[in-house]
């Protein structure tokens, strides 16, 4: 018999009860909730007069449409000036106090976006199923957690019943050998990704990750790559655990205490895919070829090295395909052929579920030091993930590097990525961001979003349009220690 | 939720691929803590010609004349005919709201994202899957001949043309059964409590750093 993957291991582990018609009972270790997608799935519970099933498996803090301006966040839920945003997330504090439910609230300094929380917490460990009501999710399978996005209906019904109804996904493997250039980071081998397999590649799989280039990655950048799982249509993605797992889960609040460590770091050893195991389908990326990558248009698919140019539409033979590309040119304002250096920014958006964790804090203030942004940029933005990764930057010195730099610093929350809030572009503004979608709308009504790494962001608020950070050599002004 | 047996209706065809849900129903709307009252809002950019936002009054808005939906001819559609890759993106279940709230309950594409795929069925929409080759021939079709309608038949899971064409699809034996029958799936799983039960108990003998309490 042919080894499993850990998709297989995880799934078996989990399994509560196989039906004849292909969907199967899956248990359920650990719902993340914020303030979107839950309103609805509570009263739910309510109008059905049902009650959680397990406490202590759940955990809410909200991070969607949190204000990150500490005029607004001073003040707490009563300060947040839109009255919608108020209401969500007030509804999700007295949700969270009617139902028991732990909750990180809005000025609690554990409170932050939901996949940057849980991990941080340790509230994610290896070998968990982990859900929540935003796609996101995929995030936590960096741990070899079992983790995807659902919707509201699925939020309440595993409120109720701890478990979800699925139907087992197909195994596909990225594995990616070989060794990163200098100055490429997680976040340009899952765009090259997408850019390879497209938005609908991955989907009906579990995506695992594999290779010499994911192990040497720390575990932010391994959650940076599992978080983008989704915008290549897979919602689950995995690394298997390795030391690096463990090391970054020791010690956090919600990890195993001392008594049972031992017997749980033997568990999560296991979490890996077998040698002989076999995937549907495999796909082989040389990490060495992989170039920083810069989106142009408006599905993370619509992606290019930043030697590249925007793809000029006569080249396309595919009618469905160039009309896409025709749409999407027009939308960002761009026309092919164009060099991506060419791409004059107005704004910078460093933050997001991708990208706002210390590591890209540090790898983002480490370009910018010494510089200034931009005087042709409406605004630069850092949005730490969460209150402790904002705690932790400041402790280093971040914080003044950025403010020095003429980036803004911010209170934790989702802010620009989705722009919920009032952190929004304007129409027809371009914007550099760390995010994880550059759909028409998408951070703010007729935005042009470009997908970058954070080092990659930094640089290009320096400039005011993109450059290669393999090769820029800035003139620092001042010398930081 | 309704139940859904067999649907007649006039076809409207968005002839775009990755249609994704910001794109669906963007995110100023998913303020909002009801589950109803999205129709008005859906594609918003692309119906309305000015930004929109919640609470508004959308009446008096002005229409994009462009937008397939806005077309006189397709006024009253109930099935949306679309291209690959429909409702990629994020997980909001406002996307299957506001198509259900519009008035649509079948949506026909080549494939569908799977977190959208999921959450519509469980809002008593209707997703069904062709090929390629067949969702271009009744695009060709739907906007060739004005008043197209199809007759969408759950129980026989095939599709009646105006032509006298019979097209078979494929469902999941479970959705299917969730649908003719409304069901709500929490109730049919706690019917399962006791497996649960049993499950969970093994579970934490085994993984007890997994329960703090």
């Amino acid at each position: 018999m042919a080894g499993r993957t850990l998709y297989d291991k995880l799934w078996d582990a989990h399994l509560v009860q196989q039906r004849d018609d292909g969907t199967a009972l899956i248990y359920i270790d650990r719902q993340l909730l914020h303030e979107v997608t839950s309103p609805q799935a509570f009263e739910g519970l309510r109008l059905a007069n049902r009650k959680p099933w397990r406490l202590d498996s759940n955990i809410a803090t909200p991070d969607h449409n949190v204000p990150t301006t500490l005029k607004e966040r001073s003040i707490g839920i009563e300060g947040i000036e839109d009255d919608t945003s108020r209401i969500q997330v007030m509804t999700l504090d007295s949700n969270c106090t009617d139902f028991n439910i732990e909750q990180f609230g809005i000025n609690d300094e554990r409170q932050g976006i939901v996949h940057v929380v849980g991990p941080e917490q340790g509230a994610t460990l290896p070998g968990m199923t982990v859900v929540c009501g935003d796609s996101h999710t995929a995030t936590h399978g960096a741990f070899g957690a079992l983790a995807h996005g659902i919707g509201t209906s699925e939020v309440e019904h595993v409120l109720a019943t701890q478990c979800l109804i699925q139907r087992k996904m197909k195994n596909l493997k990225i594995q990616v050998d070989g060794e990163l250039g200098e100055g490429v980071t997680a976040k340009d081998i899952i765009l090259a990704i997408i850019g390879d397999i497209g938005t609908a590649g991955g989907t009906g799989y579990a995506m695992e990750f594999a290779g010499s280039a994911i192990e040497a990655l720390s575990m932010e950048g391994r959650m940076t790559i599992c978080n983008m799982a989704i915008e290549a249509g897979a919602r689950v993605g995995l690394v298997g655990v390795d030391q690096t797992t463990i090391d970054y889960v020791a010690k956090r609040p919600f990890a195993p205490l001392e008594d049972v460590w031992e017997q749980a770091v033997m568990r999560w050893q296991e979490l890996v895919s077998d040698t002989d195991a076999e995937f549907d389908k495999v796909v082989h990326l040389d990490a060495a070829k992989i170039e920083p990558q810069v989106s142009w248009g408006t599905s993370p698919e619509m992606v290019v090295g930043i030697t590249g140019a925007v793809p000029a539409p006569s080249d396309i033979t595919d009618a469905t395909k160039r009309r896409g590309v025709e749409r999407a040119l027009e939308y960002m304002g761009l026309s092919g052929g164009q060099k991506i250096t060419d791409i004059q920014l107005d704004r910078v958006f460093i933050g997001s579920c991708t990208n706002s964790r210390i590591e890209d804090l540090r790898a983002a203030a480490e370009v910018v030091k010494g510089c200034r942004v931009s005087p042709s940029l409406k605004q630069a933005m850092v949005v730490p993930g969460s209150g402790l990764v904002k705690r932790m930057a400041e402790r280093e010195g971040l914080d003044v590097v950025f403010k020095q730099a003429g980036f803004e610093w911010r209170e934790p929350g989702c802010s620009m990525c989705l722009a919920m809030n009032a952190d929004k572009l304007g129409a027809g503004e371009h914007c550099a961001s760390t995010s994880n979608r550059n759909f028409e709308g998408r951070q703010g009504y007729g935005g042009r979003t470009h997908l970058v790494s954070p080092a990659m962001a930094a640089a290009a608020a320096i400039e005011g349009h993109f450059v290669d950070i393999r090769t820029w050599s800035p003139s620092r002004t001042q010398e930081s220690a | 939720m309704d139940k859904f047996v067999r649907k007649q209706g006039l076809v409207a065809p968005l002839d775009r691929s990755n249609v994704d849900t910001d794109l669906i129903i963007p995110k100023q709307f998913l303020k909002s803590i009801k589950r109803t009252g999205f129709g008005p809002n859906l594609f918003d950019e692309l119906r309305y010609l000015d930004e929109g936002f919640p609470g508004q009054d959308c009446t008096n808005r002005p229409l994009n004349p462009e937008f397939v939906l806005n077309q006189a001819r397709y006024q009253g559609a109930s099935i949306l005919l679309t291209r690959e890759n429909f409702g990629c993106g994020s997980s909001r279940e406002h996307a299957p709201w506001a198509l259900e709230d519009f008035g649509f309950r079948v949506i026909i594409a080549p494939s569908f994202a799977d977190i959208f795929f999921n959450n519509a069925f469980k809002n008593g929409l209707l997703l069904i899957t062709l090929d390629d080759a067949t969702v271009e021939r009744l695009m060709t079709d739907v906007e060739q001949t004005p008043g197209y309608r199809l007759d969408v038949d759950l129980v026989g899971q095939c599709i009646h043309t105006p032509d006298g064409e019979t097209i078979e699809f494929d469902v999941d034996a479970f959705r299917k059964y969730c649908l003719e029958n409304g069901l709500d799936d929490i109730g049919l799983t706690l019917q399962q409590a006791d497996a649960i039960r049993t499950f969970e108990a093994r579970y934490k003998a085994d993984n007890p750093w997994l329960f703090r309490s």
